[in-house]
């Protein structure tokens, strides 16, 4: 069953007179449990893609099923409360409130969410404790290395328990080592049955899915199912390209 | 998100910047002071002024006074006008019945024809001396402290006897405050303008509630030494004494009406119309039972008039109404005016806080376009903002409230009236609710921009 429907899916931008078409008739479907990620160079249209997946942008033509819902015309208080419940995104600025403690910041989408203070608190600390940083709630981001806070990023992420989890070059601001640890995590959390989307530009990064969808000039372009293809099977894989 | 979170997050916020947020605060904190502190001076300026006004007889008094200017069509008759005599007395006491009480009086003001008043070698001269009937005192809310009031034999043997009020005791025997004891001079003999008169009975000691919570302050104090040598003359009366109303009642002095006429037929006007016509009166001073009859019983009294006064309206009514009415005017314009400045201070507070959102809002485009990728709503983040302004300006208008006191005492110590402010339940929860009102008017605007961000513009933002 697909989590996610795209139907000739177009969005078109007028800058300065010119039109632009960051995402040209893209269709695609993402099955539930997947681990996908979204390859193109800068320019290319996968944030956008991105964007609008993620219910943070309305497309201009198309349609849009996310769990048997059609999101493409829905309000922006509708598209608040998905974003809310059924996604989570992972940025690569992390994106933390640094005023608020780790907690409150992995607290904050159940707030909007409208959950008790308690419970929040025990589902915050749950969740940290699956990233290992529960012996970090009280610190503030700018008090945690560059890794840490992705992980809380992540956190955050997962906490109102999301059908879609979004990270957009989660590890474009990370030393290679700690990005390999956040890709190890996010490996983990797919193979407990997580619907993952990865952005990157970086092909290495996306050989770590077992699917790639690479957009050019706003097309989905290829595609790669390697597991049909087989080619994780094969060694070097990641040098794919 | 719940009000209560939201709140606690503009707490938060604002404790952030706590130098900023206080600098906001000002505008609402002078401005509330200012509301409060302003009703609270007119509120005061209110109760002395209607206090006086009972001093001075209460709405249900009548003052009947010889008018010397007739009018234009009568101006050729009017050396027919008699003035008011006691004939118009009798005929009032026979004729209105609205009216309860109805007195005559000769009056001696101090400041046209002053009488000199004297006791071994003090003399003074008090506001009023007023030769009358016994009911004088009722109508013009007198009380007998000491003593009796003269009575109707008096007035008929017109007996040397008069009733001081406690100015002229203090000029004469000494005041309390100086002597350190009271002194009740019945029985002793003073001069009225070389007269001998006999003291039968002292009036109360008349003062405003300020003056006396002030008497009374000084009481608890230890008595500083009496200073030695000549002290500076204060003119009639003990000096302070609240209001010019009390002081002047303090000052009054009452002889039976025939004791005035017999003895000082010279100072005061004789009739026109020769030797054998009755002799003028300076007023008549009545009181109607309420105040509901006032209209009525001034027609029926200016009736009777007409009558006894051939038609001649030589004669004009002082109500107290029109002093009430003047109060009421003084009283809303100080209020009107009042109210302006601590509008405009608060309306100059309310765009302060605007400006810091708007500049709080735009260091904060990140943070909302973070909250809306988590799912805020555009209500969550317009709820979030006008909160928050709105908590600056309550917290404004509590510490305002705080120091409107701290205020009124300021300026009742800088400028000390008899007028004590009074701060009112109502002032403080107007005050408060404005404070509200324009911190979420000051919120809406930044409110709408911030809510209207689009997410992705807001998350790229630097």
């Amino acid at each position: 069953m697909a989590l996610v429907e795209l139907r000739n899916v177009s969005k078109i931008y007028t800058l300065g007179g010119e039109t632009i078409r960051a995402l040209d008739d893209v269709s695609l479907d993402i099955g539930v449990g997947e681990f996908v990620s979204v390859i193109g160079p800068s320019g290319s249209g996968k944030s956008t893609l991105m964007h609008i997946l993620g219910c943070l942008d309305s497309p201009t033509h198309g349609t849009i099923k996310l769990d048997d819902r059609m999101i493409h015309d829905a309000s922006s208080r509708e598209l608040a409360q998905i974003r809310n419940r059924k996604i989570g995104f992972v940025f690569q600025f992390f994106n933390l409130l640094p005023k608020m403690t780790v907690l409150q910041n992995v607290e904050l989408p159940m707030v909007y969410a409208g959950i008790g203070g308690r419970e929040r608190r025990e589902r915050s600390m749950e969740v940290l404790k699956l990233v290992n940083l529960d012996n970090r709630a009280k610190h503030r981001p700018n008090q945690l290395s560059g890794g840490q806070q992705q992980r809380v990023a992540i956190a955050r992420a997962l906490v109102n328990n999301p059908k879609i989890v979004f990270a957009d070059e989660p590890t474009g601001n990370l030393v290679s080592h700690t990005g390999e640890a956040i890709l190890e995590l996010f490996r983990s959390l797919s193979s407990q049955g997580r619907t993952i989307i990865l952005v990157t530009h970086d092909p290495e990064i996306a050989a770590v899915t077992p699917r790639r969808i690479e957009i050019r000039d706003g097309k989905a372009a290829l595609e790669v199912d390697r597991r049909l293809a087989g080619l994780d099977r094969l060694p070097g894989a990641a040098a794919v390209p | 998100m719940s009000l209560f979170n939201i709140i606690a997050s503009g707490l938060k916020e604002i404790w952030a910047h706590k130098f900023r947020s206080l600098l906001t605060m000002l505008g609402i904190i002078l401005g509330v002071s200012s509301l409060v502190a302003m009703s609270a001076l007119v509120k005061g300026m209110e109760n002395g002024t209607r206090e006086a006004l009972v001093a001075a007889g209460g709405l249900e008094k009548i003052r009947i006074e010889t008018q010397y200017d007739l009018p234009v069509h009568q101006r050729h008759l009017s050396d027919q006008a008699q003035g008011i005599t006691l004939e118009d007395v009798y005929a009032l006491q026979k004729g209105a019945p609205l009216v309860k009480m109805i007195t005559p009086a000769v009056e001696q003001m101090r400041f046209r024809e002053p009488m000199t008043l004297t006791y071994k070698d003090k003399s003074s001269e008090p506001w009023l001396v007023s030769g009358t009937w016994p009911d004088a005192l009722p109508i013009n809310e007198h009380t007998l402290a000491h003593g009796r009031m003269f009575g109707p034999l008096d007035d008929e043997n017109a007996s040397s006897v008069c009733v001081i009020g406690t100015g002229v005791r203090d000029d004469l025997f000494g005041a309390p405050e100086t002597l350190g004891y009271e002194v009740i001079p019945l029985g002793e003999t003073l001069q009225i303008n070389g007269l001998p008169f006999t003291i039968i009975g002292m009036l109360d000691h008349y003062e405003s509630e300020q003056a006396k919570k002030e008497r009374e302050l000084r009481k608890l104090q230890p008595q500083v030494a009496v200073t030695s040598g000549p002290t500076r003359s204060r003119g009639w009366g003990s000096g302070k004494g609240g209001h010019y109303i009390f002081r002047m009642k303090n000052n009054t002095v009452f002889i039976p009406l025939n004791t005035m006429m017999v003895k000082f037929r010279g100072l005061n006007g004789t009739s026109s119309s020769g030797e054998s016509a009755p002799l003028r009166l300076s007023n008549l001073n009545m009181k109607i039972p309420s105040l509901d009859l006032l209209e009525p019983a001034i027609q029926q009294v200016r009736n009777i008039l007409l009558m006894t006064h051939k038609g001649l309206e030589d004669f004009s009514f002082r109500t107290q109404e029109d002093w009430a009415q003047e109060i009421s005017v003084v009283i809303k314009n100080a209020r009107l005016s009042g109210s302006v400045i601590a509008g405009i201070c608060l309306l100059v507070g309310g765009i302060g806080i605007m400006n810091i959102m708007l500049a709080s809002i735009s260091e904060r485009v990140r943070e909302i376009g973070i909250r809306k990728a988590i799912g805020a709503s555009t209500l969550d983040i317009f709820v979030q903002i006008v909160v928050e302004s709105t908590v600056i300006s309550v917290l404004g208008g509590i510490v305002g409230i705080g120091t409107s006191y701290g205020l009124v005492h300021l300026i009742s110590f800088v400028n000390p009236t008899d007028n004590t402010p009074v701060v009112t339940l109502s002032s403080l929860a107007i005050a408060f609710l404005f404070s509200v009102g324009v911190g979420m008017l000051a919120g809406l605007y930044p409110a709408i921009r911030a809510s209207r961000l689009h997410p992705i513009q807001a998350l790229r933002y630097d």
